[in-house]
């Protein structure tokens, strides 16, 4: 217990005078008596609520932890409106009165750089969280949140490994077999994908609902970043998602639906007739349908495969912001939710997330009790885990998020004819993306 | 005595301008302090990169001529002006006989208080809301597509939202049944200030409805025909909620539906408040020269 004290404190002091270092007036102190929390979604707002030892509800946007009241500041994600609030916080963090700062705030990873590389987030290393904690989680999710320094500035609790999730009726019926190992057969690699997509089509079925669908598979297993100093560069396998796309799509093998809207959704029922999405445990979990009575889902007829490539989609980082009043707590928080690995195997029991530790997601893995019914009682652990050790996370930049919406659009004008060549379409990405991010060229 | 009078009519002026200070307070306050703020930053290059702050630098007219020599704030233009025609024209033609229709006693309409309530009604929903309903009514497997499916006009869904012409047309239909009730109410208003004794003095003349219509009922309602064109040209070239709705934001197909302002939404993201500021003032001078050209042409035979 003293030990910890000392250590409290001095990592409080350093984290003071390197602060101050930086020019902030910024001090992290530890008896503010009010905790807020910036979030877009009610997810960790959910599993605080479930797993945090302590916690209590007040109401909708309030809870309460020992004497500090936890104050939820949940703005929606649409039209970039979290991260310009959030922007407006943080400016402000310094002058605001210190039940008015923010202490806690959640990124995802197409933005996170934007954060992590400034002096508003703090390194959770100083908040007293050590390389011990930190060491049965994926080192992608670190990799995410680490600044250009190589400091640690943020964390996570779950992971995002994708697979491609297939239904098993039409699998039993096209290619003869349901069985995930026999099914990866036809789907190994893109060429193969694409002969079964042919197969699939002459039984009336898409392999996808849209060639949205793969964009983050082939996005992942790119090798420039978006961004080489100023200057948009675009990588081959990008071009290549384009390419494969305009010719899944000419052949009548899929659709050109944007992700979440109501045609994307179809094949979440039997009559869409879609084969396959990619995606990770909280696409199967959450946003297929499956409390609705007559989807695939429902009915646990989804199958799980690696797919020809491992990719992650989407996750949840918790950043610590500069100048907090409550940074024993929020280090707690930190340390509780993102490296106990008793609390993150109840929220893989409970809630069926794929948690960021190592450890506990292969014992459940080579655990023969633990299925899940979505995917008709398969344990996909094992590949989620396989997928999450591969995935390299090394080339974020600040700019991703509003580069691949612009880059999907533009190219998508492409594969649907409106333009008709690649090049009109990248011209049109970088008239727009140039409009969004002032300071790039190409 | 003299003296006094002179006092007596100071002390009213200035009651006069105890009562305009609120207008005059709000005005400058929500209208002149922005739009000169709004010129001013128009000089400068300043923007956000993630949240570091670029600026602000003085750079004369550079945003202006990044601006109006880049070939999109042309098509932004044309797309907005293409858009507010195709839909106020359908709007004044079918205001223009609604309103005649119900102003004519001779037709003595039953319900017309029911139709003015009815054609009125799309106007007090809201227009993101309007377009969000568009947007599934037409979708690949929305109801028009089945639809016209089951009635064989087409073999396979229509992607309305991939052509040209019919995510433009939706746009203009959109804004058309939005607007042309709030536009019968006002010609409608001003064809009942229309004295009636000249609609009879015309009749005894043996003049004919139509002939009634174009010379006596339109010359008179000029000032409320400006007025209208006036404010829905303002409007017209300040459209955003619907194609921003409908279109998420991207102006799709390639382009074609992206207006002045969504573009000005677009420099927004990195709060580049200098390009923003340039794309307002040249939409503020486009609207003022439009203005002044239909104010003309409305205006001319009255000299």
């Amino acid at each position: 217990m003293n030990k910890k004290l000392v250590c409290v404190a001095l990592t409080a002091t350093m984290a003071a005078t390197l602060l101050s270092a930086c020019g902030s007036s910024a001090k992290s102190s530890s008896n503010g008596k009010v905790l807020n929390i910036s979030a877009w979604n009610e997810e960790f707002k959910s599993r605080l609520e479930d797993h945090y030892p302590g916690y209590e509800v007040v109401d909708g946007t309030t809870g309460k932890i020992g004497d500090v009241t936890v104050n939820w500041l949940i703005t929606p994600n649409e039209e970039n409106a979290y991260q310009n609030r959030l922007d407006e916080l943080l400016l402000a963090q310094e002058k605001a009165k210190a039940d008015e700062k923010v202490d806690l705030f959640l990124v995802e990873a197409d933005y996170a750089v934007k954060y992590t590389d400034t002096d508003y987030t703090l390194s959770i290393k100083d908040l007293g969280i050590t390389d011990d904690d930190l060491k049965d989680q994926y080192t992608y999710t670190q990799d995410v949140v680490t600044d250009s320094k190589g400091v640690i500035k943020g964390t996570s609790w779950q992971g995002c490994p994708g697979v491609m999730i297939y239904n098993r009726d039409i699998a039993a019926e096209v290619f003869g077999t349901e069985d995930p190992d026999a099914v990866q057969a036809y789907f190994s690699d893109w060429d193969k994908f694409t002969e079964s997509a042919g197969t699939l089509k002459d039984a009336g079925y898409h392999v996808i609902s849209s060639c949205a669908d793969t964009f983050r598979v082939y996005q992942n297993n790119a090798s420039l970043p978006w961004v080489d100093g100023n200057k948009i560069q675009i990588d081959d396998n990008l071009i290549k998602w384009v390419e494969d796309s305009k010719a899944l799509y000419e052949a009548g093998y899929c659709d050109t639906f944007g992700q979440w809207t109501e045609d994307w959704n179809k094949g979440f029922y039997p009559d869409g007739k879609v084969f396959a999405y990619f995606g990770p445990a909280w696409l199967i979990d959450f946003c297929m349908a499956a409390d609705v009575e007559g989807s695939v889902a429902n009915a646990g007829r989804w199958g799980a495969i690696e797919g020809p490539q491992g990719f992650y989609w989407g996750g949840t980082w918790i950043c610590a912001a500069a100048g907090t009043d409550n940074a024993d707590l929020v280090a707690d928080i930190m340390k509780k939710m993102t490296c106990d690995p008793e609390i993150m195997k109840e929220i893989v029991l409970q809630d069926n997330d794929f948690v960021n530790n190592r450890p506990v997601m292969e014992a459940l893995a080579a655990d023969t009790s633990y299925s899940n019914a979505v995917l008709g009682g398969q344990n996909a652990l094992a590949m989620f885990c396989a997928g999450a050790d591969n995935i390299d996370m090394a080339n974020l930049t600040a700019y991703d998020q509003g580069l691949l919406g612009d880059f999907q659009t533009a190219m998508g004008e492409y594969i649907n004819g409106n333009y008709a060549t690649i090049d009109e379409a990248l011209a049109a990405f970088y008239t727009a993306a140039e409009t969004r991010y002032p300071d790039l060229t190409h | 005595m003299n003296k006094k009078k002179t006092s007596n009519v100071v002390r009213f002026n200035k009651w006069g301008y105890i009562f305009l200070i609120p207008f005059f307070l709000v005005y400058t306050i929500f209208s002149l302090i922005p739009l000169l703020t709004t010129i001013y930053n128009s000089f400068f290059e300043n923007y956000w990169s993630g949240l570091s702050e670029i600026g602000p630098t003085f750079i004369g007219i550079d945003n202006y001529v990044k601006l109006l020599s880049a070939p999109e704030i042309w098509i932004y233009l044309k797309n907005t002006l293409i858009m507010w025609i195709g839909g106020f024209i359908p709007q004044i033609v079918i205001a223009l006989l609604l309103a005649y229709w119900f102003s004519d006693p001779s037709l003595r309409i039953k319900g017309q208080r029911f139709f003015k309530t009815v054609i009125y009604m799309p106007n007090l929903i809201m227009a993101s809301a309007f377009a969000m309903l568009f947007f599934a009514l037409f979708s690949d497997a929305g109801p028009i597509n089945q639809i016209l499916i089951s009635l064989h006009v087409f073999s396979e869904p229509f992607k309305f939202m991939n052509s040209v012409a019919a995510s433009r047309g939706l746009i203009m239909l959109m804004n058309f049944l939005m607007w042309f009730g709030n536009t019968t109410i006002l010609l409608l208003a001003g064809m009942l200030g229309i004295d009636t004794a000249l609609y009879e003095a015309a009749e005894v003349d043996g003049a004919t409805a139509s002939q009634i219509f174009f010379r006596v009922t339109m010359p008179l309602l000029r000032p409320i025909l400006v007025y209208v064109m006036i404010t829905s040209l303002i409007g017209g070239l300040q459209m955003y909620d619907v194609p921003q709705i409908l279109t998420n934001g991207r102006g799709t197909p390639t382009n074609s539906t992206m207006t002045m302002i969504m573009n000005l939404n677009q420099y927004l993201t990195s709060k580049n408040f200098g390009m923003g500021g340039a794309l307002s003032v040249f939409l503020f001078i486009v609207t003022g020269l439009l203005s002044i050209i239909v104010f003309k042409i409305n205006s001319r035979k009255e000299d």
